[in-house]
This record gives structure tokens, sequence and C-alpha cells, in this order.
């Protein structure tokens, strides 16, 4: 079992300017403003459940950025359908990272579903996608990097990681300021 | 863009269709609907469209929210059972100020046959009032172009989420 917040600041030391983020509420959005907080990250604070869709739109209307989805397991498992319309639709653009802990961590840590059976990279290839990754480990956490940076798409990383809560680093919680900076980042508005 | 769908003559979705390039809609997802049939086909038969299946309708909220922050206009296509399904995600509207453009299939309100429509059918605009939405209805085939592209044009100038409500009586109740 991985640790979060090393992991996230691992998988976006290299990032580059043509990679755009979207953030799945709570802990991940948390994680990547840990990390640096940029106009090119959109953060979700709710919209449970809507972080792959937005990055599926996002990636079709930017197919020449990288689109990362940077989520949990929860926040995933309530969209489980977005993985299904990912894998119909096919953006060679789109990695999405699950940092699954296999807990609720908002809302006291009790289990998720992937403490149990569910295993949400085998649901993303069974809906079509490329390849996917499950990183336990610093070596396997190298792969997962290199997958969700650089293979062709769409493609799952999942990162187990411990249930332990960190301190919450709390990006800006304003949704227009949020989404006009966003847009000025990647040319959207002029 | 109309000419790679051969349409059927009478077909008022040939005008929806046209209104909605005239507004350089880029992005159409949608959840299979016998109302919105012609039109779904004609978008994903031209090729500077991307069009988009969901599981649900709650999907397309996000999506189309997701398509702005890349610089594309988009629009939802749905069929009133449907909004239920999105009333959490409909807070990224107004919380962020998305543009949002949804054209609606109406049941539950003319002839209907089937009873389970009519809970989620009769709730409809409220619904969509009570989450922020402006809402037109669209009643008679003349009108209805001209009811999207002005329902566009408020969307996106203005910046708000918009609902085209194409009634039960326009669209024809299922039969069964």
């Amino acid at each position: 079992m991985l640790d979060r917040r090393k992991a996230v600041k691992s998988l976006l030391a290299q990032r580059g300017g043509d990679v755009l983020i979207v953030t799945g509420l709570g802990s991940p959005t948390y994680d990547v403003a840990a990390v640096a907080d940029r106009a090119d990250n959109f953060y979700l604070w709710s919209a449970m459940g809507g972080a792959v869709p937005m990055a599926l739109g996002l990636a079709l209307a930017q197919p020449g950025m990288r689109v990362l989805c940077v989520t949990g397991d929860g926040e995933l498992l309530m969209g489980l359908g977005g993985l299904a319309s990912v894998g119909v639709a096919q953006p060679r653009n789109l990695a999405i990272v699950v940092i699954d802990n296999e807990a609720y961590g908002e809302t006291g840590g009790q289990k998720s579903h992937t403490a149990g059976r569910p295993d949400l990279a085998q649901i993303a290839s069974a809906c079509g996608f490329q390849r996917t990754v499950t990183a336990r480990t610093e070596s396997e956490m190298t792969e997962l990097r290199n997958l969700v940076m650089g293979a062709e798409g769409p493609v799952l990383g999942v990162i187990k990681a411990n249930a332990g809560e960190h301190e919450r680093v709390l990006p800006s919680r304003d949704g227009h300021f949020l989404r006009q900076r966003f847009k000025q980042a990647v040319g959207g508005v002029p | 863009m109309t000419a790679d769908y051969k349409w059927q003559d009478g077909d008022w979705r040939q005008g929806v269709f046209d209104a909605l390039m005239r507004q350089d809609i880029r992005q159409v997802a949608y959840v299979p609907d016998a109302g919105h049939s012609s039109l779904i086909e004609a978008c994903h038969e031209t090729s500077d469209l991307i069009t988009t299946v969901l599981t649900t309708e709650e999907e397309g909220v996000a999506l189309i929210a997701g398509a702005d922050l890349g610089g594309q206009r988009g629009v939802m296509l749905m069929q009133s059972s449907g909004i239920g399904n999105c009333v959490n995600m409909f807070s990224l509207l107004s919380v962020c100020g998305f543009p949002f453009l949804t054209l609606v299939t109406m049941r539950g309100e003319w002839a209907e046959f089937n009873p389970w429509q009519i809970p989620m059918g009769q709730a409809s605009e409220e619904t969509f009032r009570r989450s922020g939405f402006l809402v037109y209805r669209a009643e008679r085939p003349d009108d209805v172009a001209e009811i999207v592209e002005a329902a566009a044009r408020i969307c996106f100038d203005s910046e708000c989420a918009v609902a085209v409500l194409l009634s039960q009586r326009l669209i024809g109740s299922k039969i069964f």
C-alpha cells in the first residue's frame, strides 16, 4: 500500500504544460492541490460521480492535451457508468487515476466496495479501456506513471493507498473563479 | 454540415439540428430516446460533431461542463424521465456558472399510456426551475427551431442553464 500524498506528488513531478487535471471531490482534490495549485487544475467539491464524465467532455474538446482525472474509489463508484461511456468514446488523450484507499475518508472511513470483491481496474478493462495498472509499490508506481502520462488512452491507473488521512490542503471553493481560471489557462476564453 | 443526413420530409428536428449548428454546438451527449432519434442519427453522421452516448443523464451534465472547460459548446438530448437522475449534478452549473443547454422530450403529460412516466413528467418543469434553469416549452412543429435557437443564444451569451421541453403532443404519444 502506498502513501497517497507521496504517490500523487511523484505522479505529477514531471507534469508538463499539456496536462489538464480534473479532480474528484474530497482527498483527491486536496492531494492534487498539495502538489501545486495551478490554473489548469479543475477541482470538484461536490458533483460526486461527475469527475470521469467531466474529464471525458474536456478530453474530447481538447484532443491535443493530455487530460488526467484524479479521483477516489468512492467518487468513481458513484458514477461507474462513466467508465462505460469512456469505453465507447475511446478518447486517446484521457487517463484516469483512482486513489483507492478502500474507504470513504470524508465521512469517517467507512469501507468502500473496493474493500470487497469489486476491482476498478478490471471494471475499466471490461469497459474497453486500452490498459490498466494497479500500483501497490514504488516500482509499480513507475509503471503507473508511464501509463497515465504517456500511453494511448483511455487508460486507468489504480493507486492502492493507505487509509490514513492527511492534512487537508484546501484550494479555492469558488466555482466561478475555478472555471474562469481554467478556461483562460487552456485558451477557452479570449 | 447537414448534407450527410437524409431527413424525412416534414421532420421538424432538421430545423433543430440547423439551429444547433448555427449556434456552434460542437458536442452532443444523449441518452437514447425515440423522440430524438432522427436528431441523434444526424448528429452521429456529422463529422464535425462529437456525439457521446451516456449511461445516465447525470453524466451528460458533467460532460457538457467539461466540454465548456475545453472551450466547446454542448447540448444534452434527454427524456423527461431522466431529469431526476441529474438533480445533484445540476449544482455544478449554478455553482460554477457553466452554460448548459438540454432538449427534453416530454413523457407523462399528453395521452400517456404508461403511468410510471407521469410522476417525473409532471415534476419536470418545477424540478428544472428549482435547480436554477430557464425553461422554455415547444408545442408546435413550426416553433421548435426558433425556440431552440433562442434558448441556445441565451444559454451561451448569458451563461446560464436552459431547458427546452418538447411537449408530448409535439413528439406524439408512444404507441405500445
